[in-house]
């Protein structure tokens, strides 16, 4: 049972993280009262723009032995944050300047982060017109994956609790002051407040529109970043096309479920995690019918949390008021 | 850098009534530019000239005969999905479980094929229609049950109800794996062809255009012209004037959400019986997402939906015959549905509003 735990953590950990960053980025959407559909999108895009930055890089060297272990990872991370700000960007623009519907544009650009995603995932190669089989940029995956050098010595603690790679904690870090800036601080008052009641906040001097575009936009990078680890780390730098599936819808789901708390996100992202793999775990014999029941769970649970929450409305436990809502100042 | 006498140098303002074909001119000059966006990026990556680019789209939906027809049952298949969607996104009830409605009634009718496929063609019909309609309905009412009753957040429990639906179809494909092992159904009864729809005419999917078609041409006098249409669109505007006046706004939602997931249960029973003759979690093929936006583009109106579904997907498998023809990705195809959603939905907002600029004061403040 021990040894279940041991080789089960780290892997429910692997795939929450993912989740984790995406969550993260769209709660903080969220509170700004702008529902971003396009985070699956945006994920997509991250994770394909830190390839194609990885891609660069790896070309341009001479030989494979001259790779600098810190442009390997700065150059990735930062085509991925880049890319993930120039989608979240054009969500803002669409919806908070043209005030376009969010639900539409933010599906439009699911479509279109996928796209692109599958899209350069399949003709990278060919476009750049290099001579290798296929993508598989393992020399930069080893450099995102270091992790700490006493885990190994730790045994069983070290494997849990240490042997994962900068991703992971920045992750857990990201969620802990996104929970801390949100709940604690004045900046997070605003953000609430233009979420709420953009009407309110305005005439209290609250710029909504700047609120709404600094949210969104960080919001979309951090959610970009869990694209990033999922090819870099979690992947070992293999990018196939559709692999990283559902977890984009996953990740808003956790939003749900959590009740809009990042900090809460930390543990129910690796719960949502251990789900996703529960199936694999199952001695169900020869019965795989049932392992796609079991794929079904995070989901499932997320409705439940979501009717729950509607049912004993409390008031601290709701979406934020005007999610979904643009905000025009002369429409009363 | 005194600015307190003046008003600020771009100022948005709503516009009045225009008239109609002032919204459709923007809407096609904004198609046309996204066209030419395309074409541009097109012409980026594969290295051809514009031309080729454009009649290779062209070719991908009028090429030939039989890609006419498909281009056609697609239309059709996205139409039926938008058109569902449309009586509750009227309502303001944001349904974007499509894709998990139209699922339930494919799974409903593929189950109707295989547990009765030793009784006459006529009964399994019938009951395949039956029930994918029930099963569509079904899907669709349980987030309307709860919005009603408690104002549960619709748009985010259509959307899980998706997954829950697509895991149950993948539960459902290993039960009934045909053959063993393979992990999917293959085609369902290949020669007896129980359950398979009649052929109307020359081509297979005539039968499921003439469909749509009726159910589109409904749906445009039942949004129009029936009280229940009216009801929706009272619910729409104001749920407040609509609880004033006295009209019951849960029914109406759990009402409107049935019909909704009924039409859904009907697209899946036609890819089910009219076309694919099997199952698999991927058969609607994200119809339920695009139809959000072939109906959101249309502005809800059915017979603008028409056209919004044939640009779509002319586009879409355009962009797939680009991919072909120059050996690239099909996910070239989705690039360039989003770019030219962008421009659409960027444009909707010089149909409604109007910029104005600070007439004069720009000058002497420098």
């Amino acid at each position: 049972m021990f040894d279940f735990i041991v080789s089960f953590f780290p892997r429910a950990i692997a795939q929450g993280v993912p989740l984790l960053y995406g969550s993260t980025g769209e709660i903080i959407t969220q509170k700004s009262g702008n529902m971003n559909l396009g985070i699956p999108g945006v994920m997509y895009v991250g994770g394909i723009c830190g390839v194609i930055g990885a891609f660069v890089y790896e070309q341009s060297l001479p030989s494979p032995d001259a790779l600098n272990p810190v442009l390997a990872v700065l150059v990735p991370t930062l085509s991925c944050l880049i890319s993930s700000l120039l989608m979240g960007l054009l969500f803002c623009f669409l919806t908070v300047t043209l005030r376009a519907n969010q639900n539409v544009t933010g599906l439009a650009m699911t479509t279109f982060g996928v796209g692109l995603g599958n899209f350069f995932g399949g003709s990278l190669i060919k476009l750049a017109g290099a001579d290798i089989p296929f993508l598989a940029l393992s020399a930069t995956s080893n450099c995102f994956k270091k992790s700490l050098p006493v885990a190994d010595k730790l045994g069983w603690f070290g494997e849990m609790f240490l042997s994962y790679s900068f991703l992971v904690y920045l992750s857990i870090a990201i969620a802990l002051v996104a929970s801390y800036i949100i709940n604690r601080t004045r900046t997070g008052l605003h953000l609430r407040a233009v979420g709420e009641n953009p009407n309110t906040a305005d005439a209290a001097g609250i710029n909504v529109n700047r609120y709404k575009y600094m949210a969104t936009c960080i919001g979309c990078m951090i959610a970009g970043l869990g694209g990033l680890y999922y090819v870099m780390d979690y992947a070992s730098g293999i990018w196939a096309n559709n692999a990283f599936g559902d977890r984009g819808w996953l990740a808003i789901a956790l939003v749900i479920f959590t009740i809009w708390r990042p900090n809460v996100g930390v543990l129910a992202s690796f719960l949502f995690g251990g789900l996703y793999i529960l199936h694999m775990y199952i001695p169900s014999g020869m019965n795989l019918a049932v392992k796609e029941l079991y794929k079904m769970l995070p989901y499932v649970v997320t409705i439940i949390v979501l009717i729950i929450s509607s049912m004993r409305n409390q008031r601290d436990k709701q979406p934020p008021a005007s999610l979904g809502l643009a905000y025009f100042r002369e429409e009363r | 850098m005194n600015k307190q006498n003046q008003g600020p140098l771009v100022h948005i303002v709503k516009r009045g009534v225009m008239p109609w074909y002032f919204g459709w001119s923007i809407r096609a000059l904004a198609i046309v530019l996204a066209l030419v966006a395309c074409g541009i990026i097109s012409s980026l990556v594969t290295g051809e000239n514009a031309v080729e680019i454009y009649t290779a789209i062209i070719d991908g939906s009028f090429g030939s005969k039989r890609k006419v027809w498909v281009l056609l049952q697609n239309v059709a298949m996205l139409l039926c999905v938008a058109l569902a969607l449309t009586p509750a996104f009227k309502m303001k009830f944001w349904n974007l479980g499509g894709e998990g409605q139209a699922l339930a009634g494919a799974l409903a009718s593929a189950a109707c094929m295989i547990l009765m496929k030793d009784m006459p063609n006529a009964l399994v019909i019938s009951c395949m229609v039956i029930t994918s309609i029930l099963a569509g309905a079904l899907w669709g009412a349980i987030p309307a049950v709860f919005k009603a009753k408690f104002g549960t957040n619709e748009t985010l429990f259509t959307l899980m109800m998706n997954y829950v639906a697509m895991q149950i179809v993948a539960y459902y494909s290993v039960v009934w794996e045909n053959p063993k092992g393979s992990g999917n159904i293959g085609v369902i009864n290949p020669n007896t062809m129980v359950g398979w729809f009649p052929q109307v005419g020359s081509s297979k999917y005539l039968l499921n255009i003439i469909i749509v078609a009726v159910l589109t041409i409904g749906m445009y006098i039942y949004l129009k012209y029936s009280k229940q249409g009216y009801e929706i669109a009272v619910v729409g505007e104001s749920e407040r004037t609509a609880r004033y006046i006295g009209i019951k706004v849960d029914r109406i939602i759990i009402r409107t959400m049935l019909i909704s997931g009924a039409i859904c249960g009907i697209a899946g029973l036609l890819l089910v019986g009219g076309t694919n003759h099997t199952l698999n979690a991927d058969i609607v093929s994200g119809r339920g997402f695009t139809a959000v936006m072939v109906a959101w583009l249309a502005k809800f109106n059915p017979i603008w939906m028409v056209f919004t579904s044939f640009l779509l997907v002319f586009l879409g498998r355009g962009a797939g015959e680009i991919a072909t023809d120059f050996g690239l990705n099909q996910a070239f195809g989705d690039i360039l549905t989003g770019i030219i959603l962008f421009f659409i939905i960027g444009s909707e907002f010089f149909i409604t509003y109007k910029i104005s600029f600070r007439k004069s004061g720009r000058k002497e403040d420098k």
